[in-house]
């Protein structure tokens, strides 16, 4: 398969109308030296041949029938219709809006999608996505570098890779970075409170946190603001149908992993880098951004607007250096938030934290496992248990996958798709490998 | 057309989520959220029509021609779609055992394996999400390499004025100064200015090759030649590789790291602006550095490690995995001969559009071209009035997606027109009328272009506007 339209005979009289005899004389710039051999790989394979090869390889993937890991990733329902639209081929096979006048579908449904954004983290600007939650954090300490104001805090409870990306984003900027370590699986607000100075840009926390802990963030974006710096708020979108948002408390930036919004877990993307800010710092958010205007006949229409902030027209001097986001994943977010509505995503916000509360007591009861943490928790909480890997193995075999083994015990997640009687399952393959 | 707000009635919605059959939990007061997210109440059959009414006013590769230069709007085969679908795929967690992952791993391993055979390197990272974003690990090999040879002097990234946007913000976000050369007369590199430019502060060059216009860079070897001899490293910027795809490769070419987009050579849909992928090839003296964790083989399993001097990670956990496997399944299909016959086609139809061009749109650079070729309105804007967007604005009217418009910027009045070799003779012969209709319409009747276009949805927004007075989101109370 090669999807070239063109037979061999077009090919020979477009290249005779040139006067040309072959497709070499078409290359006679690349020098002979450099001229490619014949390539070190499989030769052409039809459909059939491709798919039976394809499917083999999703097949040696083991599918579990029932998901306790989250931790970055969450095994959430998506509503049927969600795929059904993001199918759609003009949604697929489109590039970023460009040419607004035969565009508007993708205009209007990132303007859509910006405000379901603010909507939700209660801010006031959102952008048209990045690449997965952890550049949007990336990408937020960028936003907040001033002239005098250069080094980031970073709360110990954020997801240890979202940390990696900051730091590697941060080194190469030479942006100083702080972490201050969790203390009892909170934010150590004490010890933030000690690193703040007048150089202090920002301060990142999490919530729900990386252990599934409900901070008080309140007091952080409080504790942040007296020295002036920017408070950065890393949240669950899930979550946001339960929880205080960062608007409410008080945050400049947030950012989120948009995956649990309708998208797969697909051993880690695409996912959707979700950015939102205060009016304060819109002309710093990275990427792309839909406005609102009129056309010619004073219709209303959509655009890309403030583009002067962007790489194709600053060069060296853009914000960021992004270009291609996440924009069918954006699209995902939307339909899935449309699908659900605001009181479907408040009983599913519910239900997650209810099934959560349900499977840690029920664990609790088993000789041997108890809470790590005496704090209220969304989705995700910690067992402390010395049994980590006997209790994994034998979900495992059960076609069960369990939470995920962190230091001193295992970091469960239940979402809204696990019933309880998934749960009591779970929960009685546990209690036998403790007996 | 309405917003999907305005199409929102209280007490309309979904059923989605059974009863809740465990005991509701009581989240502590000063934790609930205190106002609810206006998000539309919507019943799935207006929900649906929503949709189906945005993507009428939606124009995709497979609503028409899409020439959209240096975005490689190449067709988005279907089977793609199917494979990357597969539950085996799309419900694997990303944090479950290495043993439980063996096909995903196998994914990245082959696709390796054959995206570093096409451009001649040794390994490859698949974090990036995007050409960009693999500009930006790309040039963090660059640095780490330089930093563990104690060279902290070199500081500087070449770039030549004819590069895309990302490449001297990419420099900048690596910490990078960047020192940007004038390109020679003939659109490539200045070989008398790159050697003026290079010396001990050099850390690379950030070269497309084919460049942006459309040109392949005869010096090449030299070029390279020039910047390792200064010490510094060679970056390709595999945006053009659709032209030279079992040709030649960056790799023979002198290049110790690229990245290419699977979203445009590869065949994975645009998707209105990604997500794409943009993975990172590198020559074995820089594996050492890549991020996140990398196939490895013991004893017939396959498990993921993480390289022994990695620079760190750039996004969480195996990139945008799904549009590996659609590019995968795109190289398995087309093979060894498929391959290099789509550079071959794609170059093909340049030039034949091209050549039927020629007589009546100037040619930015009168010879062979690569898979695209830059026209230059500059007469016409200045005789007539009529510039590179009003041509493009027309062109919505009869079904075509306009090219790039004024890229690159070191030609006027710029369109630049990458046919794709997915397109037949026919869309390329009645696409050349159109731009022939459009000539003569600009010279006899040049206000049928300035006033175009007239058949679509909207006319001419009003970008001011926009910018000055932005509207961001959805007034609710208006």
């Amino acid at each position: 398969m090669s999807y070239i339209p063109n037979t061999l005979e077009e090919r020979q009289e477009m290249l005779e109308s040139m006067g040309l005899k072959s497709m070499d004389e078409l290359f006679v710039d690349i020098p002979a030296s450099m001229r490619a051999k014949e390539l070190n790989i499989e030769a052409a394979k039809s459909e059939i041949e491709v798919r039976r090869i394809v499917e083999g390889l999703a097949s040696e993937n083991k599918i579990y029938k029932s998901c306790f890991r989250g931790a970055g990733s969450y095994d959430h329902y998506i509503p049927a219709i969600v795929k059904t639209v993001t199918s759609k081929e003009e949604f697929v096979t489109a590039y970023t809006p460009y040419q607004a006048e035969i565009s508007q579908g993708v205009l209007q449904n990132i303007f859509e999608y910006q405000t379901m954004m603010c909507e939700l983290t209660g801010m006031d600007v959102s952008n048209a996505s990045v690449y997965d939650g952890a550049v949007a954090c990336a990408e937020a300490v960028f936003m907040c570098q001033e002239r005098k104001r250069a080094t980031a805090i970073i709360s110990g409870t954020v997801n240890p890779q979202v940390q990696e990306v900051v730091k590697t984003y941060c080194a190469s900027r030479n942006v100083p970075v702080i972490v201050v370590p969790a203390k009892d699986g909170l934010t150590d607000l004490e010890g933030i409170k000690a690193n703040l100075t007048k150089e202090t840009a920002c301060v990142i926390m999490q919530q729900p946190n990386f252990f599934g802990n409900l901070e008080d963030a309140d007091s952080f974006c409080a504790a942040v603001h007296e020295v002036g710096a920017k408070a950065i708020m890393s949240v669950n979108p899930i979550s946001l149908g339960a929880i205080k948002t960062p608007g409410e408390c008080g945050a400049d930036i947030a950012v989120a992993e948009g995956q649990p919004l309708g998208m797969p877990m697909a051993w880690g993307g695409p996912y959707l880098g979700i950015m939102t800010a205060t009016s304060a710092m819109m002309r710093k958010l990275p990427g792309r951004i839909v406005g609102e205007t009129v056309d010619h006949d004073g219709r209303r229409a959509f655009v890309l607007t403030l583009q002067a902030r962007e790489q194709h027209i600053r060069r060296e001097k853009a914000s960021s250096n992004i270009c291609s986001n996440e924009a069918l994943c954006a699209m995902t977010a939307a339909v899935y938030l449309a699908a659900v509505g605001p009181e479907g995503l408040k009983n599913c916000a519910n239900q997650c934290m209810a099934k959560a509360h349900y499977a840690a007591s029920e664990l609790c009861k088993i000789n041997g496992i108890s809470m790590a943490y005496d704090t209220p928790f969304f989705h995700e909480f910690v067992t402390k248990t010395d049994a980590s890997e006997k209790i994994i193995k034998a979900l495992d075999t059960q076609n069960i996958l369990g939470g995920l083994p962190i230091e001193g015990g295992i970091l469960w997640c239940v979402t809204e798709k696990q019933s309880k009687q998934d749960i009591d399952e779970m929960v009685a393959i546990v209690k036998e490998v403790c007996a | 057309m309405k917003l999907v707000f305005e199409r929102s009635k209280a007490g309309r919605g979904m059923d989605l989520f059974p009863a809740c059959d465990v005991p509701a939990y009581d989240l502590p007061e000063n934790l609930k959220r205190v106002v609810a997210p206006r998000l539309p109440e919507i019943s799935e059959i207006d929900l649906g029509r929503h949709y189906t009414e945005l993507a009428k006013q939606t124009h995709g590769v497979n609503d028409g021609f899409y020439p959209l230069g240096s975005c490689t709007m190449k067709y988005n085969p279907r089977i793609n779609e199917e494979m990357c679908a597969l539950p085996g795929f799309t419900k694997v967690h990303p944090l479950q055992s290495e043993a439980s992952v063996q096909g995903s791993i196998k994914v990245l391993a082959k696709a390796e394996q054959i995206l570093t055979e096409i451009t001649g390197m040794d390994r490859m990272t698949f974090q990036p999400a995007a050409g960009a974003h693999g500009e930006y690990t790309g040039l963090l090999l660059i640095r780490a390499y330089h930093l563990a040879n104690g060279n902290t002097e070199r500081t500087k990234i070449i770039v030549p004025d004819s590069a895309h946007g990302t490449n001297p913000a990419s420099a900048i976000m690596a910490g990078f100064k960047v020192v940007n050369i004038p390109s020679a007369p003939d659109g490539c590199v200045d070989i008398d200015a790159l050697r003026k430019a290079v010396g001990p502060d050099t850390a690379g060059l950030m070269l497309t090759n084919p460049n942006t216009v459309g040109l392949f860079d005869r010096n090449i070897g030299e070029i390279t030649k020039i910047v390792h001899e200064a010490g510094g490293l060679c970056y390709y910027d595999g945006a053009n590789l659709n032209a030279v795809m079992g040709m030649a490769r960056p790799g023979d070419m002198g290049f110790d790291c690229v990245h290419i987009n699977l979203h445009k050579t590869f065949s994975t849909p645009h998707g209105g602006g990604g997500p794409g992928s943009g993975p990172v090839g590198c020559k074995e003296f820089l594996a050492k550095f890549l991020p996140g964790e990398m196939p490895e083989e013991n004893n017939g399993t396959l498990t993921m490690g993480v390289p022994s001097e990695s620079f760190g990670r750039v996004r969480t956990f195996n990139g945008n995995f799904l549009v590996v496997v659609r590019a995968l399944t795109y190289v398995l299909s087309m093979g060894k001969e498929g391959i290099p016959e789509a550079s071959q086609n794609a170059v093909l139809n340049a030039n034949y559009l091209m050549n039927k061009l020629k007589g009546a749109y100037d040619m930015a650079f009168d010879r062979i071209c690569m898979h695209e070729f830059v026209m230059t309105l500059d007469k016409l804007h200045h005789d007539k009035g009529v510039s590179a967007l009003d041509v493009a604005k027309r062109l919505l009217d009869f079904g075509i997606h306009p090219p790039t418009m004024y890229f690159p910027l070191i030609v006027h009045e710029a369109l630049m027109v990458e046919p794709t070799e997915t397109e037949s003779k026919e869309t390329l012969d009645e696409a050349a009328e159109i731009f022939l209709k459009i000539m003569d319409e600009a010279n006899n009747a040049p206000d049928e272009v300035l006033s175009s276009p007239h058949g679509t949805p909207i006319s001419r927004p009003d970008e001011v506007r926009a910018a000055r007075t932005p509207v961001l989101k959805y007034n609710f109370e208006a």
